[in-house]
């Protein structure tokens, strides 16, 4: 280990860093604008051209609100909860390849900070770590509504972590690999390699498990507006409900990176256009979060379940089994 | 070095957090530094070279805990602390200490003498993933399937338990059906 590779993944940490932070706050923008076009308003158009200096707006607020800790919440837990979600978003995504590698000055670089190869095992585990934070929020906040919220967490995570993990085992049969480097590579033979088209299944099943464990809406009943206020950001104010925020964008992105890497070719085969793909596909299952907020209802918590365990559960095992039989004869 | 610091720091974490889960009254205090314990933990088999086993470390120890926060929801207002009754002080200290002590000499006896010996030595060039998989279904293959019956009988037992009126689903009924369904339980 010498100093060259540890001066690398510090740049590649803080460059990661930045630009996922960064692009929670234009992520709210882009939010408002969708939003804002298909229920036929403007959304934020004041400050700035289009609106575009709302996000540093908000920003400055969030950065100077005062930080409120109530009375009677349990002060520690209360006080980290925020950081937890921010936090392991980041952490999970040091497993994930955002670009093929490329060569600068004579210099390669892999834009990945750790290649494990158990990749999609540890991007999956750290992101359901990721519920500790509004379970904790909740839990700590000495709030009826937010206690509401944090049950439900819990009820969202064990149920959708069976979801993604069964779904994504028929794909990871088919590579023999953990590693989203495997992945990739396993389909760089164009788009009739991807493996949506052998595990179409899958894709979908994965697909709802990722709006489960980022809650955005139509299982957004951790933080439902109408129905628990806030959730268990209720109590938050300031800088402490934006790690929330920042938190709960990033897993957006990092999910909508997860998703084409695994099922839709990722960034192909290395070249400029296969990267510009990616960032295509990415900035497509981002809009997808954003499409599905304006345009579905939210579904009620025992919906939920009945989706998961009677539904989505059975068909996950069915997927894996006929997999197995495919491969086997 | 890199992986002698990160050793002791890690060491440290944890065993500061498990001090905590033992010590503290606070339920909630308890819980998240159980859970934070479980999570450093992982972080010796990723030393290790182990990534597979430390990815299921948090996996597997992160769902558990997630179920006892739920358990601690339902028992304790988890905000108060909990008024526990307190024996005597050097009993519990004599007795956990001698435990501990008992435990390091039962691991580290073998490795003094040196008659650990790796029954199937780790295969160059062969991932971690693929290893586990091959002592798994080989040496281990009888303690696996057992395990897994026991999961089976366990799970069995759960739904006959919790399972009462299974065949209803509030989801598929209508609003009638189940204000009908809530007297019925009211008169009954």
């Amino acid at each position: 280990m010498d100093t060259a590779y540890l001066i690398e993944t510090i740049i590649k940490v803080v460059v990661i860093l930045l630009i996922f932070s960064a692009l929670a706050g234009i992520g709210t923008y882009f939010e408002r604008k969708i939003l804002a076009f298909m229920q036929r308003r403007l959304g934020p158009m004041y400050v700035g051209p289009y609106g575009l200096l709302q996000v540093a707006a908000d920003g400055i607020k969030l950065f100077t609100k005062e930080d409120i800790i109530p009375t009677n919440v349990v002060g520690p837990i209360f006080k980290i909860a925020p950081v937890i979600t921010a936090a392991t978003a980041f952490i999970a995504a040091a497993a994930i390849p955002f670009f093929p590698q490329f060569t600068i000055f004579g210099y390669t670089v892999h834009p990945i900070v750790a290649d494990l190869n158990i990749g999609i095992l540890y991007i999956l585990g750290v992101m359901a770590v990721g519920l500790f934070g509004p379970l904790l929020g909740g839990m700590a906040s000495a709030n009826k509504f937010s206690l509401l919220s944090a049950a439900r967490t819990a009820a969202v995570f064990i149920s959708y972590e069976v979801v993604s993990g069964l779904s994504i085992l028929a794909p990871i049969m088919m590579v023999g690999s953990l590693s989203l480097i495997d992945f990739n590579n396993y389909q760089t033979g164009g788009i009739s390699h991807w493996i949506i088209w052998s595990q179409p299944v899958a894709f979908v099943l994965f697909w709802i498990a990722a709006f489960a464990e980022t809650g955005r809406t139509p299982f957004h009943l951790i933080a439902n507006d109408h129905e628990i206020i806030d959730g268990f950001g209720t109590e938050y104010s300031g800088m402490r409900w934006g790690l929330f925020f920042i938190g709960e964008y990033a897993n957006m992105f990092f999910i909508s990176f997860v998703i084409p890497l695994i099922f839709l070719g990722g960034y192909g085969d290395g070249s400029l256009l296969g990267a510009l793909g990616l960032i295509g596909k990415v900035a497509f299952f981002f809009f997808f979060f954003l499409w599905t907020r304006a345009a579905w209802p939210d579904v009620r918590p025992d919906q939920l379940m009945w989706l998961c365990w009677k539904v989505l559960m059975p068909l996950a095992v069915i997927n894996v089994v006929i997999t197995g039989l495919v491969m086997m004869f | 070095m890199f992986e002698a610091i990160a050793f002791y720091l890690f060491a440290f974490l944890t065993i500061a957090m498990f001090f905590i889960t033992v010590t503290t009254s606070q339920a909630l205090y308890a819980l998240t530094a159980l859970a934070a314990g479980m999570i450093f933990i992982s972080a010796f088999f990723f030393i290790l070279g182990a990534d597979f086993l430390g990815a299921v470390q948090i996996i597997v120890y992160t769902g558990a805990v997630m179920a006892l926060y739920a358990f601690g929801m339902m028992f304790f207002d988890t905000t108060r602390d909990v008024k526990e009754k307190k024996g005597n002080k050097y009993i519990i200290v004599g007795l956990s200490t001698l435990a501990a002590i008992l435990v390091v000499v039962i691991v580290a006896v073998p490795m003094v003498s040196q008659n650990v010996v790796a029954l199937y030595p780790a295969i160059d060039g062969v991932g971690n993933t693929q290893e586990v998989g091959l002592v798994l279904f080989t040496k281990y293959l009888v303690p696996f399937e057992v395990a897994a019956i026991m999961l089976l009988v366990a799970m069995i037992a759960g739904i006959v338990l919790a399972g009462k009126k299974m065949d209803l689903s509030i989801t598929l009924m209508n609003d009638a059906a189940i204000e009908e369904e809530k007297n019925k339980k009211v008169l009954s």
